[in-house]
């Protein structure tokens, strides 16, 4: 492989992660913070991506479906947790996870009654619908590039919110003393509705900036949930910082592994999982961070 | 019986309570139905991606029955309707819930290959009549062929040939195939390599990745560094509108030409507009096909069902002439079971893709057009082959 | 006589005269639900008795029926007795493997690294050459049950296999119901009940653990192998989340941490799941929906529902 490729190769990959590292931050923030197991977050990235072809078919615009479509999640996260979340909290590990994988089967069947079970493209908006030629046959799309960068600016965002600001405070200490916080007179419940809308938002943002690089059809949610999963496992549960070099490393070794080792690529992932795992069994990083 | 292996009083009255319910439960599960209607099992996806062709299949199925009088050899019909959902692992169940509890005299279905592997085992053990409407595993007409299996659709290796002449024929001399690792995709891609070197080409290299993934990135990379005269991919509903897309994102498109069979621009031309133009595919149906039959069954299937019939439409309706053609010929007498086969495997269907009969091993011997992309059609441009063969590879019929 | 024995010796009598009623197809039903109470009893070993909530516990369920499939000649039959205890042997040493890896975490990262690890088996038989691809592998003859020259019984009738998954399935109660009255029963459910206090009791508690790992992999071998034996197919679904899930859904329906709980739950299930795709097409929405409810509101499952009546407190794990 000459050099010319190898480096697009490093981009597919670097690029995979990034879009990973989106939807599995939700994930790991509410783990983290809440300590709940959430096996619906991949149904909320579907659902984001049905809202991206949902909502610019209606408006003709991503820009402004994005926009509403986040609005949407965060109120949707808002009710879920009032409604069912909240009652999970003190239950053990065994309701949390069949509770959340009854979800999937409500939003699975709801998005097959609702919208149907086609699959459809999203339109990549026309300011990005073009490509740079990086070698003599291949073009890399700008869109893609816009992605990565979208996902960056959000992971900075990210850090700076926890770790910066009054809230984030608020997040971080409610993640080590869940009462001493509610004792101090902060709502604690706020700050978890807060939480789990902020990771149920990251999710559908997710689907929606990549629906018109990855088209939308059923069974996307769970196909990304697992990916996550490993991304958590391997960064440590609760942190943003592991769930960045996580969900790079498992892009480049995914990207990487179907060059390489074909038949193998599906399982390269769960490979990179066991060595971390046999190295330091709680993951790269701990902690909120 | 407890430790003591006395069984109590209560026991007993309740077993026997016991025993007299799953008695009553057995009776009515047996034949308690007429002996006069003919018991038709559809064992098809209504839920899930491939739901839209159950239903397609189902209607275009129905329809040649209501176009026959709404009987078969002049016996009424009894529809029984399983969701197989696409899910090979079901499929042994369901398949034995139409044969075993509801006793059905034919089995059709079904679209997904793995779940027809299923089936067509389970029909053979219970020497079920099973007609295929889609599903185009070689397996099912070559090593597990059986005098009661038979297929109006396709086998998955036909498309995959019909190409690769097409392309020799183009004098290309180069191909890089790429496609999901499955058995439809193995024989397709299989059957492409088969031809085109046949033809004096070479394939540089064989991609493919795990079913149902859609992240290309990768193997766009790799098709641009090996530059090939031409792409064969094989995918179909939602990857295919990806891959199509994504290959025209990369720039691919105007350097080096992306053919395929007809599943990677079926049904997915509205969701890839610009993207797939220009595109030459191979199936055994297309757009703008002018013959008789064909346009009186888009009128006929357009009028029933308020839409536009597809090649799943095709199958379904060809399923069930085959059907009529067995069962005319002993007159509604299913017993006789020898001779509706033999009129089943004689058969001369005319069918909207134009006429076809079947190969030894009960699979399709049909054209195969060339289609080309133009707008939101696959117009057909030209015949591939004529009267491609299935065959028989393995097949001891 | 206690109302418990009583049932148990009734439902026991219901079982063994269900394939007289001369029925193929319940006769073949009731033998699939065997099969899948086996499964579940394996888990609740784990999740209900040691209190180890696995999500990838499908994967040895896979890998005892994919191990028959393999061992399975195309042409000619296997012999049960080699081929039962290789695929059981074969569960119990990926159990070994894989436990030794996941044992060392706690939690909801053991639930999580359940689910990759099963994940990674599922592409193994999906996509590599040892498992044949997504559509599975079908086996053209039953294995035989010979001894000597004689056939003992015939596996390819539906009748005798109903009677051996019975026998099966009162074997592994019987040796579960075994395993947990002895002092290393007792220690697994004190570590489910507080790990770090039976460690500093000074139990190996990483030892306990892996063995209940292990022996929950070989019992779910055993159930895949008969699950196998009885359609003749397998396929890499066995070893899905989808599969994981659903046993965990029989523990819940069932009651955990009871024996009778996950048999219960296995009949449960599938007669829920049958009501449900009867009534209408969308029934995973009806499905997902009970499932949400009935954590909320019946979380001890069916072997709850006596106590609640009784007002009594939640029966001791004792009755199995």
């Amino acid at each position: 492989m000459d050099v010319y490729t190898f480096l697009i190769q490093l981009l597919n990959g670097v690029q995979y992660g990034l879009l990973l590292f989106l939807v599995a931050s939700g994930l790991t923030l509410i783990f983290g913070i809440m300590g709940i197991i959430n096996l619906a977050h991949g149904s909320f990235y579907m659902i984001g991506a049905y809202m991206a072809f949902t909502l610019s078919s209606l408006t003709g615009s991503l820009w402004i479906a994005i926009v509403a479509g986040t609005l949407l999640a965060v109120l949707l996260g808002v009710i879920l947790e009032w409604a069912l979340f909240s009652h999970l909290y003190k239950r053990d590990h065994l309701q949390q996870v069949l509770l959340t994988y009854g979800l999937i089967l409500v939003f699975e069947e709801l998005r097959s009654l609702i919208v149907g079970n086609d699959v459809h493209g999203v339109p990549v908006p026309a300011l990005f619908d073009w490509s740079i030629p990086l070698t003599a046959t291949l073009s890399y799309p700008v869109y893609r590039l816009v992605m990565s960068a979208i996902c960056v600016a959000l992971a900075a965002l990210l850090y700076v919110f926890i770790h910066r600001t009054r809230p984030g405070m608020m997040i971080r200490a409610g993640a080590s003393n869940r009462e001493m916080v509610a004792s101090l007179g902060l709502n604690i419940n706020l700050v978890y509705r807060l939480v789990f809308a902020l990771g149920v938002a990251l999710a559908a943002f997710a689907g929606m900036i990549a629906a018109p690089v990855s088209s939308v059809y059923p069974g996307m949610g769970t196909q990304v949930l697992i990916i996550c999963f490993v991304v958590v496992v391997i960064g440590g549960i609760g942190s943003i910082r592991g769930a960045l070099v996580a969900a790079l490393l498992i892009g480049l070794a995914d990207t990487f592994g179907k060059v390489f080792i074909p038949e193998l690529s599906g399982i390269t992932v769960y490979l990179l999982m066991a060595v971390v795992l046999l190295w330091r069994p709680e993951g790269l990083f701990r902690g909120a961070a | 019986m407890d430790a003591t292996g006395r069984i109590p009083r209560s026991g007993m009255r309740a077993a026997a309570l016991g025993v007299a319910a799953a008695c009553a439960l057995a009776w009515t599960g047996t034949t308690l139905a007429q002996q006069t209607k003919i018991k038709i099992g559809l064992m098809l996806p209504y839920t899930g991606t491939y739901a839209a062709l159950g239903t397609a299949i189902t209607n275009g199925f129905k329809l040649a029955i209501q176009e026959n009088g709404g009987k078969l050899g002049g016996r009424e019909i009894e529809y029984f309707t399983v969701d197989d959902e696409s899910d090979p692992a079901k499929a042994p169940d369901n398949a034995n819930k139409l044969i075993k509890r509801d006793q059905v005299d034919v089995l059709v279905g079904t679209v997904h290959s793995g779940v027809a592997l299923a089936m067509s085992k389970v029909a053979r053990d219970n020497n079920t009549l099973l007609i295929i409407p889609n599903a185009g595993a070689d397996e099912i007409t070559g090593p597990l062929c059986a005098a009661n299996v038979f297929r109006s659709s396709f086998s998955n290796s036909q498309f995959g040939i019909a190409m690769g002449k097409v392309m020799a024929d183009q004098t290309k001399k180069t191909a890089v195939t790429l496609t999901w690792k499955y058995a439809a995709g193995d024989e397709s891609v299989g059957g492409f390599k088969e031809a085109f070197e046949a033809g004096g080409g070479k394939v540089v290299k064989e991609l493919s990745l795990p079913f149902p993934q859609v992240e290309f990135q990768p193997y766009l990379t790799e098709i641009a560094a090996l530059k090939p005269d031409v792409v064969y991919a094989f995918f179909a509903g939602g990857g295919a509108v990806k891959f199509v897309k994504d290959y025209a994102a990369a720039g691919l498109t105007k350097t080096i030409p992306l053919v395929g069979p007809g599943f990677l621009t079926d049904g997915t031309l509205d969701a890839q507009g610009e993207s797939a133009q220009g595109l030459l595919t191979t199936l055994h149906y297309g757009d703008g096909l002018n013959l008789p039959k064909n346009n009186a069954f888009r009128a006929a299937y357009a009028k029933t069902f308020s839409t536009p019939p597809d090649v799943y439409a095709v199958q379904g309706y060809d399923a069930a002439q085959l059907l009529i053609a067995g069962v005319n010929a002993v007159k509604g007498d299913l017993s006789k079971r020898a001779d509706v086969v033999k009129a089943m495997e004689t058969a001369k269907i005319e069918s909207p893709r134009g006429a076809f009969a079947l190969s030894k091993s009960h699979n399709p011997i049909h054209d195969i057009y060339l289609r080309k992309v133009d707008g939101k059609e696959n117009k057909v441009i030209a015949v591939a082959i004529k009267n491609l063969n299935d065959p028989p590879r393995g097949c001891k019929l | 006589m206690s109302v418990k024995r009583v049932a148990t010796g009734i439902a026991l009598v219901v079982l063994m005269l269900i394939p007289m009623a001369g029925a193929t197809f319940y006769t073949e039903l009731v033998a699939k639900i065997m099969v899948l109470a086996i499964f579940a009893l394996s888990l609740d070993l784990l999740v209900g008795y040691t209190g180890l909530v696995s999500f990838g516990h499908a994967a040895f369920y896979g890998i005892g029926a994919y191990a028959l499939a393999l061992l399975t000649p195309k042409y000619e039959a296997a012999s049960l007795w080699v081929t039962l205890p290789a695929a059981v042997l074969a569960a119990a040493l990926s159990a070994l493997v894989v436990g030794a890896l996941v044992v060392r975490v706690k939690g909801i990262y053991f639930i999580m690294v359940t689910l990759a690890f099963a994940q990674m088996f599922y592409f193994v038989f999906h996509d590599t050459k040892l498992g044949r691809g997504s559509d599975g592998i079908a086996m053209n003859f039953k294995p035989v049950a010979a001894i000597g020259d004689a056939a003992s019984i015939d596996l390819g009738n539906a009748t005798h296999l109903y009677y051996f998954v019975l026998a099966m399935l009162v074997a592994s109660f019987v040796f579960l119901r075994v395993v947990l009255r002895s002092p290393f029963g007792r220690a697994l459910m004190g570590i489910r009940s507080n790990e770090n206090r039976m460690r500093s009791l000074g139990y190996p508690v990483y030892r306990y653990k892996l063995a209940s790992f292990t022996i929950a992999g070989l019992l779910a071998g055993l159930a895949g192998y008969l699950s196998a034996l009885q359609f003749g197919f397998v396929n890499p679904e066995l070893l899905s989340w989808h599969q994981s899930g659903n046993v965990l859904l029989m523990l819940i329906l069932g009651g955990a941490g009871s024996l009778y709980g996950a048999v219960a739950g296995a009949f449960a299930f599938i007669a829920l799941t049958e009501t449900f795709q009867s009534m209408t097409r969308h029934w995973q929405l009806a499905l997902g929906t009970a499932i949400i409810l009935l954590v909320l509101f019946l979380p001890g499952g069916l072997a709850s529902i006596p106590g609640l009546l009784r007002r009594a407190p939640v029966a001791d794990v004792d009755d199995g």
